[in-house]
This record gives C-alpha cells, structure tokens and sequence, in this order.
C-alpha cells in the first residue's frame, strides 16, 4: 500500500475504510460519513495530546548523535530516549548506524542552551537511555521547542512543520508522535457528531515513538506509555454504556488509555496511570468497543491491537480491499472504522 | 468563570495591563503564563507573582511570529495544563510618533495587523480546539475605542483593534452552543508606556493605573456568563452603568 508522504491539504477530505466485524463487511467510505456511522448515545474517545518536536540533534565528547525522546518520567526534567547514529529521518530507521557508546555520566549537548545527562543505559540496548536535563519548567521547554523537530520517517517527502503534527485540539505535548487517528477530525466534524447525539470525551495518552531502528526495541513497542483518563470521560463511558451506546476511540493510544484503566468489569477509572499493555490477539476488549484509526500493516504492533477488534480474514481483507481502492497509509494517511453496527 | 485553579495565557505580560492581568489572575488562584518578548522585564513580574505566592511562568515569544505559535501553546500546556483562559494583550501601535495613514508605509500597517490580528487569529486557533473539546474557555481580546472611533492618526492601530473586536465576534458566532466564549474588550486610557508612547504629552495623574483596570477586567473574566457571546465591552461605560 502506498503511502501519504505528507499531511492533506485538507485533513477532513480522508477516505474512511469502514470495516464492520459483525456482518463481516468492508465498505468505502469518507470521514465526513463518520456522523452518519455512529448514533446517539455513541462515545467517541480523541487523545488530547499535543505533539513535542521530540528530535534533537545533539553532540557528545564521542560523536553526534539524534535523540529522540520517547517519553517522560518522573519528573519534567527526566525523559527515556532513543538515541540514533550518523543520519537523519530521510533514511529507514532501521538503516541508521548506531549511536556513540555513551555511559552512564555522559553529557549530551543540544545547541548552547540545553544539556541533559545520560542516567541509564538500557541493558537490552545501546540506543535506549534515561536522560535528566539540566533545567525545568518554562527554560526547559522553551529549549525543548527551540531545539526539538517532528520525529519522523523516510516515507515522508519533506520536513514537517510543528503544526503538521498537531491535531485541532491537542492540548499538553505529552506525545512524541502525532495520535494520527485524531488528526483529520476538526472541530467543525465534532460538531457535526455532537448535533447527532454523539458524545466526545477524551483521553491524555503519551503516544510514544513507533520505531527504534533496533528490532530488540521495535519488538518490544509500545515501550511503556503515561495516560490520564479524566472523571468527566468515565462519566461519559458510564452514559453510554448505561443507554447500549458503542464506545469509539479515536487511535489505538486511546485504547491503550482505556484499556488499561478498565477493571475487570469493564468500569472505566479517572486518574492517571503508565499503560504497559500490549493488545493483540487474544485480548478481549473490556472498555472499548471499535476504533477509528488508520489503515495498519500485517505485523506490526498496530494491526495486532486490530485483531482484538475483529478476525484477522476480515483485517486481510479489508487491507486487501483498501489497497485496490488506493488507500494511503501511514500517519497523514487514511483511515479505517473497525465498529460492529 | 471562576478564576481559581484555571490555566491562563497572558499576551503582552511583561508590562504594562498585561502583567498586571498576570499579578490579579495569579493573586486569585490562576496558573499563569506570561509571554512577552522582553526577558528581563518579564522575568521580573514572574518573580514578583511567585514571591506573593502564586503560580507564573514566563515564555519568551513574539505573537507577530508564525512559529512561534505551537511551541507557545504547547510549553504553556506543558505548564499549566490545558488553557482555559486566553488574553489577548500584547499589541503594537506601529510607528511612533503616530501618523497618518497616507503617511503609513504598507510594511508598517503589514506589521501592526501580524501582531495585533493575525497574532490573535493564529493563537486563537491553537487553543481554541482544546477549549472545545472541554466545552468551557474563554478568549478574551484586549481591544481600544481606536477601533471604533476613527481618530486622525491611529489609523493602523484602530483598523486592527476593529478586526479584532469582529474576530472574536465571528468566532464566538461559529462557536456558539459549544461552551467556549469569546468577547472583546476596551480597557479605556491607562498610565502605561504603550499610553506614553502613543501621548507623550497626557497628563499622568488624570489616567487609571493597570492594577484598577486588571482588577476590574477579572471580574468580568469572572462574570463573563452573564455576557452574550461575542461582545466587545466598554470597561468605561460599564463603570458608568455600574
């Protein structure tokens, strides 16, 4: 499948695969049908996390290296990275050499305002590290801005612009990568939704880096992801569910949210956690009942979160389906709409 | 909408109304970021509001700036949280002394639209989702009667203040049923730099200082419900009412 190598002019304009587990069908749709899709009293769940230019090109006493933060820690000042060799986003992560040899101790240097110290190294490989920087709050981040660029890949045709990785109401810059689920969706949409009865809550889900470049980590992603889940969304999850409405979330991080906070009965909690689930398969679903998100690839970590949602002849299809439709994949791609009716 | 425990932006922090909004806003409650481009101006009204105990942050930023934009918003959110509260403070007069607009170079009226418009228009559109998807926020633009009466010299600065005022009009329409308000307000004249730059020759001890007016236009923040959406209020002729 073909991929979109660069944001829409117009994001709403996607096409929406519209994949139903229940009859079994696949369907070719646009988002702007999405309202006619879901019904009163659906719940459509975004992940409200804004998008930090996470790459920062940076030198050490052994070399430059690319450091891609991949997410937080306890504090504003600690960060998990990825750290990449010689190169840059043109080409296959996985094509990247690998970084310096950098101990524990070593100093990082991003321009001439922002260091951070290399805290750990991560046993299972050289390219994932704890980094503390050497300042907080406002300093920090305005460094952070200064310093940092989208992280992004070699299917894409041209470097992006902070705002191609936002979405219309993305709020604190929890993610590293783009929620791309929620980027088509703008306000005017939500609107529309909402005049049809169709809730919209949301979820804060630090969407993390999608490739390391080393299959030890890649096997290994999502790598462990903070969320928080507002009381006001298990409100709306509590109405849904309470009048058979279906809840949708908008991204497999907003399932990685709710799934994570939901107990065994399925009740939604408020509050914030760190998501270490990996869904796949055998995971039966206890909060969520579809997803709107793009169209994945067999074997990746994304499609393996589909399965859970309907079976994999019908993904296969669907894939195949979107594929001779020219679907477009990847980030600024398409999107699919996995939801019985 | 109660101020306390609400996450606010302040344009035009370091000086002037801007940074006395930030000191009443944080003296009730309000996580504040303050954004200007002058640091050490700036960084000392964030110091005065910590030491009296309340909560600010200082971003170094110029709204006429298109990139700047995102990283503003985002640092902010990393912050304070998502905003519920945007003011619209930070605006030019152009050149000074003021001049007619067939003495107005197209750069300089160009300039004063980038930083007192389109500034707004670009922060406003940042943020404005967010507040949406929350359904509460409220916009406020700090306007001036430049932008109603058509005073020979302001001409620049007038036409921006009425594109402003009819910005958050016309969003407040668009947005209307949401939960998020938008209104426009002229503070009236104050003893401020912007005022002397504007009227070196005004007598000083006539003019309000921004600490009254900050005071005054935060409980109207916090009052603002009982506005419609999409006002522009006279603060003046408020008090005249009141």
């Amino acid at each position: 499948m073909k991929p979109a190598v660069w944001p829409r002019e117009k994001p709403g304009e996607a096409r929406l695969l519209q994949v139903d587990p229940g009859a079994g069908t696949v369907s070719d749709r646009r988002l702007s049908d999405l309202p006619n899709l879901l019904r009163a009293p659906d719940l459509l769940v975004v992940n409200d996390a804004g998008t930090l230019p996470a790459s920062l090109v940076a030198v050490t006493s052994r070399g430059r290296v690319e450091v891609r933060l991949a997410g937080p820690g306890e504090t504003d000042r600690d960060w998990t990275a990825v750290l990449f060799g010689a190169g840059s986003w043109r080409q296959r992560t996985e094509d990247r050499p690998l970084p310096p040899a950098l101990a524990p101790g070593e100093v990082i240097r991003f321009g001439d305002a922002l260091c951070a110290e290399v805290r750990t190294v991560s046993p299972a490989s050289p390219r994932l590290v704890e980094l503390r920087f050497d300042r907080e709050g406002a300093s920090l981040w305005s460094a952070l801005y200064r310093q940092g660029r989208p992280v992004q890949y070699s299917h894409l045709c041209g470097p992006l612009a902070l705002w191609h990785i936002q979405t219309a109401f993305g709020s604190r810059p929890w993610a590293v990568e783009m929620p791309s689920a929620g980027r088509p969706l703008g306000i005017a949409l939500l609107g529309q939704l909402r005049r049809r009865g169709v809730s919209i809550a949301s979820v804060t889900h630090a969407a993390g880096l999608s490739s390391t470049g080393d299959p030890v980590l890649d096997a290994g992603l999502p790598l462990p992801e903070r969320f928080e889940v507002p009381p006001a969304t298990v409100e709306a999850v509590e109405v849904a569910r309470r009048a058979a409405g279906r809840v949708v979330a908008v991204g497999t991080s907003v399932v990685r949210a709710l799934e994570a906070s939901a107990a065994s009965d399925g009740r939604v909690r408020a509050g914030r956690g760190v998501a270490t689930l990996r869904l796949a398969a055998g995971f039966v679903p206890r909060a969520v009942d579809g997803l709107v998100t793009g169209v994945h690839e067999p074997g990746t970590s994304h499609f393996d979160m589909l399965r859970a949602f309907a079976p994999e002849p019908l993904l296969q299809e669907a894939r195949a389906r979107a594929e001779a439709w020219g679907y477009l994949e990847h980030e600024f791609g398409d999107l699919s709409l996995i939801l019985a009716a | 909408m109660r101020v306390e425990g609400r996450a606010a932006l302040v344009t035009g922090g370091s000086r002037g109304l801007g940074a006395a909004l930030g000191r009443e806003l944080a003296r009730r409650g309000a996580r504040v970021v303050l954004v200007a481009r002058g640091e050490r101006d700036l960084q000392a009204v964030v110091a005065e509001i910590r030491a009296a105990g309340g909560e600010a942050h200082g971003l170094l930023s110029d709204v006429g700036e298109k990139d700047a934009v995102h990283p503003l918003v985002g640092a902010s959110a990393a912050l304070v949280g998502p905003l519920d509260l945007l003011v619209h403070d930070a605006s030019t007069l152009g050149q000074v002394p003021l001049r007619e607009l067939a003495e107005t170079e197209c750069e300089d009226l160009a300039r004063v639209l980038e930083v007192n418009l389109v500034g707004p228009f670009r922060l406003t559109k940042a943020v404005v989702g967010s507040m949406v998807l929350r359904g509460q926020g409220l916009v406020l633009g700090i306007s001036s009667d430049a932008g109603v009466v058509p005073y020979p010299g302001w001409g620049a600065y007038g036409v921006s203040k009425a594109a402003l005022d009819h910005l958050m009009r016309t969003w407040a329409a668009e947005l209307e049923g949401t939960g998020v308000r938008l209104l426009s307000l002229d503070p009236g004249e104050m003893d401020t730099a912007m005022h002397a730059e504007a009227m070196p020759d005004a007598d000083r001890s006539r003019l309000r200082s921004p600490a009254e007016v900050a005071a005054r236009i935060v409980d109207l923040v916090e009052s603002a419900e009982s506005v419609p959406n999409g006002s522009r209020l006279d603060l003046m002729q408020l008090a005249r009412v009141a």
